[in-house]
């Protein structure tokens, strides 16, 4: 069951970034690019969603310690750590998003259109990601 | 304003919201992109984030075959940049826990101080360095 509702959930992400422009860099920098022809679709985008996941976490509050139906538990409160971490982690996200308009889960719907580019990023990435493993292994702050 | 496409945003944005409200709901689970991609590369609790991106690649060859347009064929700058800005993006992710969905989305809806401050910097950050890159490139 597990895996049906995250197949159906891989498949509605997909859907929703693929409909709204948000796979292809050029519609994502046309909001980040403040000097060119902007265009704030990416800002409905956000709106959008967030009306709708706020109405996720009040649900989630309603089920007052319940567990979730298909297994797991819910999330407990937010950490309130700010650190240098979390602070250098989203600059260097920032750069690299500004640089080339994608981000983790567009790239990956796009590496079936078989660009070289996105083919390019989504390998430079998941080596990233394996480099913070790597380096964080004995780190057990995760 | 250029190319700007309301209707499939507001129609996009709530299935993206809908797919993470989904799993929060009926697994307990904040499927924020970066942690599903990161939790493969890693020991531990796979299935779900390889359903969940098999669902996503599935539905996006649907897309490639149905509407090549969808997707954009070229870059805006050089494969060596291109390669820069995934690095940077997959070590940001990593480090700062979380992406436009985690924290953008899951993190701001539940008003969580760290995700508000770390969304500010990304969105900060990239319109910077977008905005640069435009003036250079133009």
């Amino acid at each position: 069951m597990n895996a049906a509702i995250a197949l159906l959930c891989g498949a509605l992400f997909s859907a929703g970034v693929c409909i709204s422009g948000m796979v292809r860099p050029s519609k994502v920098l046309g909001f980040l690019d403040f000097g060119g022809p902007w265009d704030a679709t990416l800002l409905v985008v956000m709106a959008s969603a967030l009306a709708i996941h706020v109405l996720a976490w009040r649900v989630v509050m309603a089920a007052r310690g319940r567990p979730p139906a298909f297994g797991g538990q819910f999330p407990g409160p937010p950490s309130t750590v700010i650190d240098a971490r979390l602070l250098g982690g989203a600059a260097l996200f920032g750069l690299g998003w500004g640089l080339a308009g994608y981000c983790p889960g567009p790239a990956i719907v796009a590496v079936v259109s078989g660009a070289t580019s996105t083919l390019v990023f989504v390998g430079a990435m998941l080596a990233g990601i394996a480099l913070v493993h790597a380096v964080s292994r004995d780190d057990s702050s995760e | 304003m250029h190319d700007f496409t309301p209707v499939h945003a507001l129609v996009g944005g709530a299935l993206i919201a809908l797919a993470l409200a989904v799993m929060l709901i009926a697994t307990g689970r904040i499927a924020g992109l970066s942690g599903v991609v990161a939790g493969l590369l890693a020991a531990g609790d796979r299935a779900w984030r390889a359903w969940f991106v098999a669902g996503m690649l599935g539905v996006g060859a649907v897309f490639e075959l149905a509407a090549p347009r969808t997707f954009d064929a070229v870059a805006r700058v050089p494969l060596p940049l291109v390669a820069l800005a995934g690095l940077l993006v997959g070590v940001g992710t990593r480090l700062a826990n979380g992406c436009t969905s985690g924290h953008g989305l899951c993190g701001i809806s539940r008003l969580s101080k760290r995700s508000i401050l770390a969304t500010c910097v990304f969105f900060g950050v990239g319109v910077a360095t977008a905005t640069i890159t435009g003036m250079v490139l133009r």
